[in-house]
């Protein structure tokens, strides 16, 4: 199996998700499974060839320095699932 | 008189100029045919009051003599990965819970622009994230078709993914059209399941803004219709260039409906070796040769043409797809919208609301593209997945110096059980073996309905052209629509009337 119990815990913190721990076995196998089959890629020879990132070749356009929207505050809180005195509320972050 | 909810774009157009019927008449007999029709879940979100509320303006319009669009009255579904103003938005997921976007999508508003009807949001696998539409936080689609022999009789069948929903509700009677987005097959695929067109056109063609995210470099909305000419109109309605998308191409949209002309007399038609698997279901095969066939009947060259890395394609694309998801639904964080959580520190509550939040596949693709993004990983699998994916793109390149277009399956089965292949993510990632590739290279690709299997379940071809050659693809599509002659309709329990 190429991902353990603790590598998935470890990925699962860095992605910000909890798993239940009874959970991470299973998902263990899962994964290692789809990673053992992707392992097939290294049988390529891909030195030299460029890695495609998208596929449009054109620059990325450029716009004027602007302001182009605002003063829709209400809008953007609209949806949070708390906010105060127009800021998005958050667990206490420091002491 | 045909049933109002059987009609086409282009019979439904001729329908209201000739005043047969108005637009809100059509509305109507839609939210009648959505209510009958909840079994199918097709539906999260139906909209009846915007829809009678858009019919009644377009009826308004024509009585006026004002400038009509090209879908002026068309009753659409709209799939519910597309933000709509005002109308809540879910990706079938349940982090979007209660999510009421305030803006609209590019896409969806060219649509409205061109008088189109909005009927509701349309069921998909979260985050578009499947292919068979059992992912979704609201349940299952089932299939409006219904097998009439063999081992699947009597079973309700999956509609394909991500876009089941928009399928299902097109092929069902719920919509006389629909929107879809294909980042590995997601409208193709369902459209073959379900009996339908679906056209995924050149990435760039159609914006991305306003459309929820999963992998950015791949993510191309399209249209989902009853006939090639449908698709042709739809899209037109939708593509162009959007300044809000900086991927979304500067070029001009052609008329597609006027290039449809029925005649691919002289044009080349590549035939991809690879694409022949080991284990080919010999009905899949032999559809494929009977549109080879109807396309050499109708003037074409067939040549056999080679993709040789074909075979890497889906491995590069559950990589490439995964990493890009990881990083875009990072903004599910449970403070700016959608569900919440609470936990005793922020970090906390970010790890509840996402356990919570996201479905199984879900978690399991943002760990995967998680992990392949991670330090050590990155040049091992990530680079080594895009690299592949220029190899993947070259081979595209230098088959269409040779031909016009590619013909090939759309999908290597037709539809299946609901609740089969459900506990193998690998199973059911090969599902999507013939349009991935595509999707990678960015290129357009078409599915349409050429014939029913043994069990009286519809098949697909797919035909794929040049980047910004839809009016191609669309061509010969046409002309293999003309020579199926595909009528066949899914009678919801009482099984196919052909």
């Amino acid at each position: 199996m190429s991902l353990d119990k603790d590598t998935v815990k470890n990925i699962a913190y860095l992605a910000r998700i909890r798993v239940a721990d009874d959970k991470l076995e299973p998902m263990a196998g899962e994964l290692s499974s789809i990673m053992d089959w992707i392992e097939q890629l290294q049988e390529l020879d891909t030195e030299g060839v460029e890695p495609m990132a998208s596929p449009v070749a054109v620059d990325l356009p450029q716009r004027k320095d602007a302001v182009t929207d605002g003063n829709c505050q209400d809008a953007v809180l609209k949806n949070a699932p708390d906010s105060e005195d127009s800021f998005f509320a958050v667990p206490k972050v420091v002491e | 008189m045909t049933k109002l909810t059987d009609l086409t774009i282009a019979g439904a157009r001729d329908g209201l100029n000739n005043s047969d019927f108005s637009a809100t008449e059509l509305a109507e007999a839609y939210i009648q045919a959505i209510d009958a029709g909840g079994d199918l879940n097709a539906y999260i979100t139906a909209t009846p009051d915007v829809a009678l509320d858009r019919a009644r303006a377009s009826d308004d319009r024509r009585a006026k003599d004002a400038p009509l669009g090209a879908m002026d009255g068309i009753p659409i579904a709209m799939k519910d990965l597309f933000c709509t103003e005002g109308v809540l938005t879910t990706a079938g997921s349940h982090i979007l819970d209660g999510f009421v976007p305030p803006y609209e999508s590019t896409v969806s508003a060219n649509l409205r622009s061109a008088g189109a009807v909005m009927l509701g949001k349309t069921n998909l696998d979260e985050f578009a994230m499947g292919s068979a539409n059992i992912t979704s936080y609201f349940g299952p689609v089932k299939n409006p078709w219904k097998a009439q022999s063999g081992p699947l009789v009597g079973k309700d069948l999956v509609p394909g993914g991500s876009s089941g929903g928009s399928a299902a509700a097109v092929a069902g009677g719920l919509a006389m059209a629909a929107t879809g987005t294909d980042t590995g097959g997601s409208i193709r695929q369902p459209a073959s399941f379900c009996g339908i067109v679906g056209l995924k056109p050149t990435y760039g063609r159609c914006s991305r803004w306003g459309v929820v995210a999963f992998a950015s470099s791949l993510d191309q909305a399209g249209p989902m219709t009853r006939t090639v000419q449908d698709a042709a109109i739809m899209l037109g309605a939708m593509a162009g260039h959007d300044p809000k998308d900086s991927t979304s191409a500067p070029v001009a949209v052609p008329d597609f409906e006027a290039a449809l002309n029925g005649d691919v007399k002289g044009l080349t038609i590549g035939v991809p070796k690879e694409y022949k698997m080991d284990a080919m279901d010999p009905e899949i095969q032999a559809l494929w040769d009977q549109g080879i066939a109807w396309l050499q009947a109708a003037g074409c060259t067939i040549k056999e043409v080679s993709l040789p890395h074909t075979k890497y394609a889906l491995a590069a694309y559950y990589i490439v797809a995964p990493a890009e998801a990881s990083a875009n639904l990072a903004r599910y964080d449970g403070v700016r919208y959608g569900l919440r959580v609470a936990g005793d520190s922020l970090d906390d509550m970010y790890m509840n609301t996402r356990g919570e939040g996201f479905g199984d596949e879900v978690q399991r693709r943002i760990l995967i593209g998680t992990y392949a993004l991670s330090s050590g990983y990155y040049d091992a699998y990530y680079i080594k997945a895009q690299k592949v994916r220029t190899l993947i793109a070259n081979d595209f390149k230098t088959a269409f110096e040779k031909v016009d277009a590619i013909l090939t399956p759309t999908a290597p089965s037709a539809a299946f059980a609901l609740g089969e292949r459900q506990d193998d993510p690998l199973a059911m990632y090969l599902n999507d073996v013939f349009t991935v590739p595509t999707s990678l290279a960015g290129l357009p690709g078409i599915s349409l309905p050429a014939g029913l299997n043994g069990a009286g379940l519809p098949l697909g071809l797919q035909v794929i052209g040049r980047a910004f050659d839809e009016a191609t693809v669309l061509n010969v599509a046409g002309a293999l629509e003309t020579a199926a002659c595909f009528h066949a309709l899914p009678g919801t329990d009482k099984g196919a009337a052909s």
